[in-house]
This record gives C-alpha cells, structure tokens and sequence, in this order.
C-alpha cells in the first residue's frame, strides 16, 4: 500500500464515501425517503440542497436513499453472480473434459442474448421484487465473472507449479484453493469491481424502463424517470443521478485498474 | 479455399444453432414463473372466466413443448402472432418499426464507425500523449454512464438549453430523408456516444498489438516510411481485428438502442418492447426479444466469418 | 583505417526499467563498449542473456528496443556518426547500408505478405535496382542459401515454408539490397540441432561470396567461433575479452572467457548397468487424445538405481511425451511402467501416494514450476508434509537442510521465488524433488533455460546429489554436451521411437546409424574449422553414395 497511485486513492476514497453514505442513509439523509417537504420542483436553498422534485419531496434526501437501494442491489447481485460464475468457472478449469464443455457451451447461449433483453423478456412474467431483481441480475451477469474466472484459472493451470501439485498427488480442493486461487485473486477483483459497475448501470435501467425498483422504494435510476418531465422546464434533479453514477463508475473503475496494473507481472508480485 | 469455405459453413451453423437455443431460452424465460402465467398478467381481481380465457389463448393448457414448437413453427412461417393487449398482428406491427430502428441504427453507425477507428489510431500514433490520454479518459466516463443519462444530459442540453434539435425524435411514413434525419440527431448522437468509447479502445488495443509485432520491427530496419509502416504492413493485417472491433460494437448498440428510443419516445423496435413488457403482452415480447438475439448473434457470426475471410493462414493453406 | 566499416566507440546504452511497486530506474545496459568492424569481415558478439549484445548490434542501425536509449559514444558507419543523423537520414542507412537477421524469422516476416515481395522490398525502396532484376537477385540468393525450388520459393507466404527454411529467407532478405553489413541476432538460436549447422553452412558462405561485412550476435561460443574473424565476449553489458578468433578461442586470457571455452567443467565416471532396474518403461506406445498418429511407438529403456539415464532427441522426437508418460500424466495405449518392481498404474487416479513420491520431476522453466505466490519454505516444505506429514519446527528444520544440501545456506527459507536468481531457482525445485526422498528424478531440460556457467553448476549439484541420496535420474535433454557430461545409459529419440540404445560409451561410439550419426556430427564443437570439416565429411559421403 505504500505506493499507491493518487488516481486509486481518490478513487478508493470516493467509493468508500458512496458506500459510507448508502449505510449510514437513515443518519445523514435530512428528510424521509417519501416525505413531501416544500414546494414542487423548488430550486436549490439552503434548506434543500438540491431542490424538490414534481411532488415536493427533498431530491437530496431521495438521492441518498436511492443510492443505498442502488448500491445494496448492486453489491448483492454482484456477489451472487460473481460466486456463481468464479465457482462454476474454476470448476470448469479444473475439472476439464464434457463438465467444462456443458458449462462453457451453456454459458455461450446465454451470453448471445444481451442481458438486457433477457432481463426484460424475464421481468415480463414475474413481478420485479428486489429478490426477483437480485436473482435475475445475479444470474444473467454471472456468465462474465464465470469467463473471466475460467480463463484465469486455464492460464494458471497449466503452469508447471499445478501439474507439480497435480504430481505430488494433492486433491482438486487444495490446487483451487492453494494454487489457483491465490495467483488469481488480483484479476478477479479487479473485474469484480467492473461487474458491481455494469450491476449499478443495468439496475438503473431497469428501474428507469419502469421493471425495476417499484414505488414507494427508489434507486437512482428512479429518480431520474420521476423527474425527467422537469427536464424540458430547465429542472435539473434528472441529472443528478448521472453525476453520481459517472463519480461511482469512474472511481470504481480507478480502484480495478490499479489492482490489474499491480499484478500484471506477478513474477515480481509478493504474497502479501 | 476449402478450408475457408468449411470454416465459415461451420461459423453459420454455429449461429443458427444459437439462434434456435436462443429462441428455446426465450421462450423458457417467458414460462419461468413457477405459479401461473395468465394469474399473474391479469391480477389478482381477475375472474375465473376472463382467467380461463386468456389460458386457453395463450395455450396454457397444452405441455410447454407443444407449445414451443407452435410459436417456432409460426416464426418460420413469418407468423409472429397476435398481441394479447390490442389483438394485432404482430409481424405487421413490427415492420414498421422495425425498419425505424435500423434506420436509426445506420445513422448512429455511420458516424461511429469511422469516428472511433480514426480516433483509435490517432490515440496509437499519439501512444501516452495527450491525445491518448484524453480519448482514455472520455472513454472512462461514457463507460460509466447509462444510455439513458447520456440521453437525458443531450436532451438538456442541446434540446432545452440551445434548442438544437427536438428531444422528442417523431418519425412517421412519408417524411423526407433529411425531415427523418433531422428529427434522429439526438438519439443517433447518444448512440454515437455508447458506442464510441469502447471502439476506440478496443481499436486502439488491437492496432498497438499489431504494432508491436516483429515484422513491424523488420520494416523499421528495412528503411522503410512510417506511413509505409502502416500502409504495407500494419493495415493488411489490422483489417481483421478493427472489423471484429467494429462488428462487436455494432452488437453492443442493438442494445443501447432500446433504452435510447424510449427516451426519446422513438417509434422503434425497443419502445415497442418495453412498452409490452409492462403490459406482460408474452407474445409481443418473446417475437421482439427473438429480433433482437438474431441481430445480436448474426452481427458477432459476421465478425468471425470475416477473420476467417482475412486470415492469410487460411486463405493460403500449406 | 581506410577500409573500417563500422567503428563504434564508447558506446552506452541505457533504459528506464519499472519494477512493480518501486519507482523507474535508470538501468545501464551497454557500458563502455568500443569496437571496429573492417569490410568484409565478421565480429561475432558473445555472451549471456543481458549481456546487450543484441543492444549492441541494433544500435548499428540506430536502433533501440522499447525505451532504450543510447547516451554516449559514436556509431560510426561508412564515415557517418549514426547518432548524428536525422530520421530521414537514418532510413536512407537502414536497408542500403546495413540489414538485419532476426532471431525469429517466424515472427520478422508478415503473414500477409508473399516471400518474395518482402525479401525484395528494401532494394525497390531504396531504388536500387528494378523489380525484375531485384527479383533475379533474389532466386540467385535463394539458390546459394539451398532453398528448396528457388525460382517458385518467393511464391510462397511464411506459414507455408519450414522455419530453417524462413531462417534462409531472412537471410536473403537481409543480403538482396547487397548492404556493407549484416546484423545476424542469433539467427540459428532457435533451430535444431541438425537444421542449425545447414543454416549455419550457408550464412557462412553467403557472406564469404558477397563479401558483407558482419555482427554475428549469439549465445553460442562454439558457433560464433565456425563464422567470426573475431569475437567479443559480453558480459553485463561490459566488454571482457575482444580479440582474433584464433586467440579467444585458443589462448582465452580471462578467467570467464575460459570458463565459457572450456563448455562443460564437469567429469563423470560411467557406472554400468545393474540387473534390478528401478524404473523400466516397457513397449510404450501412446497418443494424445483426438490425435490420429502415436507420438510414441514401442518404447523401451530401463534405468538402474543411482544412475543417469539420458534421453536424447530434437523437437518433436517424443521426449518430453515419455517423461508425461512416465508420471501418469498421458496413460500409455500399449505398455506399462515399472518402478522398484512395482507395475504402476496407467494414469495418476491409480497411482497410489507411494507411486508418486519415488517418482519426482524437474522442469525446465523453475520460473513457472513453483508458485510465486508461496515461499521456498512452503514450496519445500509441501512434500515433507504432504508425504511424511512432518510440521511446525521440525518441517522447518528439514526444509533448511535441504536449502544446505543444495548450497544455499541460511536466508532463503522465507523468500520469494521473484527473489532468486535463475540458478537459485532451479536449485530450489531441486530441493522440492529431494524432500519426497524419491527413488527417481525426472529432469525435464533442466539447464536449457540457464547460461552455460549456472547450468555446469546445477549439473554439478546433481551429480553430487546422486552420490548422497542415491537417486537416478532420467534426463531429457537437446544438448548433446550435457549428456557427455552426466549420462550413464542414453536413448537417442527420433520421431517417437528409441533408434539407439545403450551405455554411454556404446551409444557414443562407432559404428552409427545415420540419425545418431548426424545429431552427433551436428553439434557444432569448440574448434575452428569445424564447420568446414563436417560440410567436407559429408560432402564426400554423400558423393560416395
């Protein structure tokens, strides 16, 4: 940590200030997420920093607790898929033969519809809960951490080190946990940073499309199709949820491209 | 030629393949609820008879794979359906928009295409300067934003603000080209931007490969001009890899183009969809989302029959 | 002076190096390094990876690989000091004065480009003859370079010819613009060994016929001797010995430079067979998976307790497959393998623990044979554990041991392999081999990967090792020098069969059959003349057919 470009530590700092702001939301958010509190689409002042929206509620407030659904969904459903994907894609790795051929000839088909689609074509028969969107968005995503996983871990076995432990006699479990796993932590957290990012852009999608966080609940992605009418009279709160966003995604992005930088020559790399 | 030409069969049978276990996961998507699909599209306060209806017309009471094989029986006759919402028909419904769609599409493709591959070489030429630079960092930010939030931020600033364009982009039968193109600006300017970052950057990444290959050394050392350098050596070989690059990237914008029409209410294939995904219309979602998984796995089938067709590894067997 | 070609005076060479986690550094790469070159003549370049010997000959073009700058000295060409020229300048140089040879001629010349359009691309640049006649020049060249239909050759694309054949080629690519120097970076490096010394025979003609002048640039003291007039010897970017061929070679007068004449500095005494093999490979046949022809036909060797077997052949020749047959990694078709009398199973599943302890492995690469992210404690320490389940102090006290029996001494138990050395890093997958206290080691190239004064000590280690723990060794190896130096029994294979068989000094003695004969002759051997001798030898043989 003692070198640590100025790029990752702003972007490690800003991140941890989204994150920092989504948990503690019911402390620093100044109104209740539903609470009409002053006049419809108000300016900023002093008493709303970022103005009200078409039905008087505090936009600053709102942009807080939207933030934490948006994150909460985000980090949930990018856990999911991304236990699901590196699992199954180390599995794939290891394991070789017809039980990498199944997974990896499955995950091909679904990745030839985009998410999006699929998402949509899913959200059509099944109500959008929060548990629907975490399974739907988990699951359809976990096909990218499974490629990157099983490419990672292809490349690592078949370096010597693994056929000296396959060699030695040792079992599946400890070459993925001892062997594989270490060298391939850093890549894999850095494209799990990237998935949380695609995680936040799609729940946003969604919810804006209308199929995804449903009222009273509202993530940032909401925000913006409740106030995207004021846009024509020259009300700005639609936007916020772009600055956020971008600063969220940027930041995180940050953060990935130092940990990749940092390990891609892993011959200097120490444990750590 | 042989092996070209058993290569690129193999390729098209691939995507057929897809294609058609595309179209079974579609049609499993619509039949994933556990409960039942007619309940849930009609509420809770619906009627047993208005219930039973919509089963029989949906066909709920036949197996899934009867089913399945009417519906794709049907899409290989160019019957889509009909639309549970209005009855109508749902090829000729989508016609039309479909059509809009891809009209938008060229537009944005037009302007990006040749945009982002110039952009790319010209962050390869300027390699860690600050054109490079620049073009990394315009590419980090359109990453990080949603189609629609570009769409929103267009729309208030070259429509509200400097009343540009319409944002709301209407297009119907019998207008001019240039009325047409006129009222596109904006979401083919959005697209251009969805499009745009990853373009350059794959396009970058795949010309400084190549650049960096030994025979781009030899014909240093052979005295040889920069532009020669490119010219004779470099672009023979970059061709396959920005057309991958270019072909890739056309895929990701039949995506981004749903999200872009409904934000600017355009009469198109992704307004469509979304609108009858909120109506749970099934047979108006499952023929959409099959359009669009077609165009989808097609542009990518496209994108490796053409680097078969420029590999010379190929082209000239032993 | 008159006729000097290239003089290169007090050159320096330096570049910024980026060690992950530390800031740049300026690292020298060429220090102080002065030559002369007359017309006509060739100085070979010799030394070590790192040497910048390569540097050395590119910067003859004015040329530097990624980031390498030169800050001193002059590089006078022809009268010109190349430093001084401006682009323009230096690209009228390139090709009309001075060309290159590529160590890889697979990756130097552009797939999408037929042969001949390439090797006759620098004289139309420069205009210095009209295609037809550059072409004329250009099926004269391939003729005198032995290619194969030198008239149609050109036709072709470079996936379409050999890689000896392409090495050719960038020969004549380098010699069509008639240039007053050639740089050859280790041209015949990566060929082998019976493909080298025909390459070899023609480069030295080439240049003796269109009386170029030469960099002969390789890592390979015996063949820099068969081309050069004179030699430098490199190291760490420092001259250590510059002179006449004749008296490097002959009366080397530093200590290095002796070292490296003298090849191998390591004596064996051959002990004979014993009558109870402790591994006996038995009519193995094997193929890989989706494949149509056997890599391995019919193999059969033993190897006797405490003694070296070697393993011999080009690439290509099955070696490497036997050793995966052996560990269980490829089950065999046909055959079985014995091991202290036990019948083992075909592949690792049916292998008991026991099995695969006596039966270790070395690679060639130690770089990706151990973990990066474990330490050399772990990484000795897993066997120990693993096998005899020892833990805590006394797996430390074991594993440092071991670090003594391989001369490493205290230090080293809680480094990084990225810390090493290359030596240090072989030494260390030794020492992982021994703590299973195997009966066999297999030692896949275990010293290809090292400069030859690090490889004569990981041999020297070995052979110790042998006398302490009395372990036998299957050793697969190309080089021939190697084998001299440490093998008991050899097999010599050639396209997946055993063609000779026997003790070291049966094998290596007359009469022949032809492959061993030629893989034998083709070595090339630390005296000069050598070249033209075996040219002349089968010259005549062939005649006499």
């Amino acid at each position: 940590m003692r070198n640590i470009p100025l790029s990752a530590l702003v972007g490690l700092i800003i991140t941890a200030g989204f994150f920092l702001a989504a948990i503690l939301a019911p402390w620093i958010a100044p109104y209740p997420l539903g609470a009409a509190v002053g006049g419809v689409w108000k300016a900023a002042s002093a008493s709303h920093w970022l103005g009200t929206d078409g039905i008087g509620r505090d936009v600053l407030s709102r942009m807080i607790w939207g933030g934490r659904t948006t994150i909460w969904i985000a980090t949930v459903a990018t856990i999911l898929s991304f236990g699901t994907g590196a699992t199954l894609g180390f599995i794939a790795a290891v394991m070789g033969g017809w039980v990498d051929q199944a997974i990896s000839r499955f995950v091909d088909l679904v990745m030839s519809i985009p998410s999006l689609i699929f998402a949509l074509v899913v959200l059509t028969v099944i109500p959008p809960s929060t548990t629907v969107l975490i399974l739907v968005m988990g699951f359809l995503d976990a096909t990218r951490p499974y490629r990157v996983a099983r490419a990672v871990a292809v490349d690592i076995t078949v370096m010597d080190y693994v056929e000296a432990a396959r060699l030695r006699g040792e079992g599946r479990l400890w070459i993925i946990f001892r062997e594989v796993l270490p060298n391939a932590l850093s890549p894999l957290v850095a494209e799990m940073g990237l998935r949380f990012i695609f995680q936040v852009l799609l729940l946003s999608t969604l919810s804006f499309l209308g199929l995804g966080v449903q009222p009273p609940l509202t993530d940032w992605g909401g925000i913006v199709k409740e106030n995207k009418d004021g846009l024509v009279y020259g009300v700005t709160a639609a936007l916020y949820p772009a600055v956020a966003i971008a600063a969220l995604a940027i930041s995180v992005n940050l953060v990935a491209d130092w940990i990749l930088n940092r390990t891609t020559s892993l011959k200097g790399g120490r444990g750590g | 030629m042989n092996v070209v030409a058993k290569l690129v069969a193999q390729r098209i049978a691939l995507g057929l393949l897809l294609l058609l276990a595309a179209s079974v996961l579609i049609f499993v998507g619509t039949n994933i609820l556990p409960g039942d699909v007619a309940q849930a599209i009609l509420g809770q306060s619906a009627t047993p008879q208005a219930l039973a209806n919509l089963r029989a017309e949906l066909g709920l009471n036949q197996p899934a794979y009867i089913r399945y094989f009417e519906w794709l029986g049907g899409v290989l006759h160019g019957d889509l359906g009909h639309s549970l919402t209005n009855g109508q028909d749902i090829a000729t419904a989508i016609a039309g928009r479909l059509a809009n769609t891809l009209f938008l599409a060229s537009v944005a493709a037009v302007i990006a295409v040749p945009l982002a591959v110039t952009l790319g070489l010209i962050a390869v030429r300027y390699r860690d300067r600050w054109p490079d630079k620049l073009i990394s960092a315009v590419t980090l930010t359109s990453v990080s934003l949603p189609e629609f939030l570009l769409g929103y931020i267009v729309i208030y600033f070259l429509a509200v603000q400097l009343r540009i364009a319409p944002s709301v982009a209407t297009i119907y039968p019998g207008m001019s080209l240039f009325q047409k193109l006129h009222a596109v600006i904006l979401p083919a300017l959005v697209l251009v931007l969805v499009v745009q970052g990853q373009m350059m950057r794959m396009t970058r990444a795949a010309v400084l490969n190549l650049m960096q290959s030994a025979y781009i050394e030899t014909a240093e050392l052979k005295g040889l001009r920069p532009f020669l350098i490119i010219a004779r050596h470099a672009f023979p070989n970059a061709i396959s890899p920005i057309v991958n690059v270019v072909m890739i990237n056309l895929a990701y914008l039949v995506v981004g183009i749903v999200v872009t029409e409904v934000v600017f209410t355009y009469p198109g294939m992704g307004q469509y969809l979304v609108d009858h995904v909120a109506k749970r219309d099934i047979p108006v979602v499952q023929a959409s989302a099959l359009i669009f998984a077609a165009v989808y796995i097609g542009l990518n089938m496209l994108a490796d029959v053409i680097s078969i067709l420029t590999n010379p590894r190929l082209r000239h067997p032993k | 002076m008159a006729d000097t070609l290239l003089e290169i005076r007090n050159l320096r060479i330096e570049a910024t190096a980026y060690p992950p986690g530390e800031p740049p550094q300026e690292i020298v790469i060429v220090d102080d390094v002065s030559l002369a070159l007359e017309k006509g003549r060739v100085l070979g370049l010799i030394g070590e990876s790192g040497a910048g010997k390569s540097t050395i000959g590119l910067s003859a073009m004015a040329y530097g690989r990624g980031g390498v700058r030169i800050t001193g000295g002059e590089i006078v060409l022809n009268g010109r000091d190349l430093r001084k020229l401006r682009p323009a300048g230096m690209r009228a140089a390139r090709g009309r004065e001075v060309t290159y040879v590529a160590q890889s001629a697979a990756a130097a010349f552009n797939p999408a480009k037929r042969l001949m359009d390439q090797v006759i691309e620098t004289t139309l640049q420069h205009r210095l003859m009209p295609r037809a006649a550059a072409e004329a020049r250009a099926v004269e060249l391939f003729a005198k370079l032995g290619l194969p239909d030198p008239e149609t050759f050109g036709r072709r694309y470079p996936h379409q010819v050999s890689g000896g054949q392409l090495q050719r080629a960038m020969t004549a690519m380098a010699l069509c613009p008639a240039p007053d120097l050639v740089i050859f970076d280790e041209p015949t490096t990566a060929l082998d060994v019976t493909t080298q010394i025909d390459v070899l025979a023609a480069i030295k003609e080439a240049i003796a016929d269109t009386g170029v002048g030469a960099l002969y640039i390789t890592h390979d003291l015996a063949v820099v001797a068969q081309v050069s007039d004179d030699i430098m010897v490199l190291r760490g970017g420092k001259t250590v010995e510059y002179g006449p061929v004749r008296q490097i070679i002959e009366a080397p007068q530093q200590e290095y430079t002796r070292a490296l004449v003298s090849v191998r500095g390591v004596e064996h005494e051959e002990k004979t067979p014993t009558a109870e093999p402790v591994l006996s490979v038995k009519g193995v046949t094997a193929r890989y998976s989706g494949t149509r022809f056997d890599v391995l036909r019919d193999i059969s060797v033993d190897l006797s307790p405490g003694q070296t077997l070697a393993v011999v052949g080009e690439s290509g020749s099955g070696k490497s497959t036997l050793a995966r047959v052996i560990t269980g990694l490829l089950p065999p078709s046909q055959g079985e393998i014995v091991v202290a009398g036990r019948r083992l199973g075909p592949d690792l599943k049916s292998r008991t623990r026991e099995d695969l302890r006596e039966l270790q492995m070395i690679y060639q690469m130690a770089d990706t044979a151990m973990n990066p992210r474990h330490t050399v404690g772990t990484i000795i320490g897993r066997p120990l554990e693993f096998y005899f389940g020892l833990k805590g102090a006394a797996k430390r006290r074991r594993v440092q041991e071991l670090l003594d029996e391989i001369e490493m001494g205290e230090g080293f138990i809680d480094r990084y392999p990225a810390e090493l050395s290359g030596g240090q890093k072989q030494r260390v997958c030794i020492a992982r081999a021994l703590a299973a206290k195997p009966k066999m080691i297999i030692c896949d190239e275990v010293t290809s990967a090292l400069d030859p004064l690090v490889a004569d000590g990981i041999l020297k280690l070995l052979l110790n090792l042998q006398k302490i723990e009395q372990v036998a060794y299957l050793f697969i190896t190309h080089d021939l020098a190697t084998v001299r130096a440490i093998a008991d029994s050899i097999a010599v294979m050639y396209q997946g069969e055993v063609v000779r068989y026997g003790t070291k000094s049966e094998v290596l003695a007359p009469p022949f059959d032809d492959y061993t004969d030629l893989l034998l002759s083709s070595v090339p051997e630390m005296k000069l003349g050598w070249l033209e001798e075996v040219i002349a030898h089968r010259r005549m043989e062939s005649a006499g057919h």
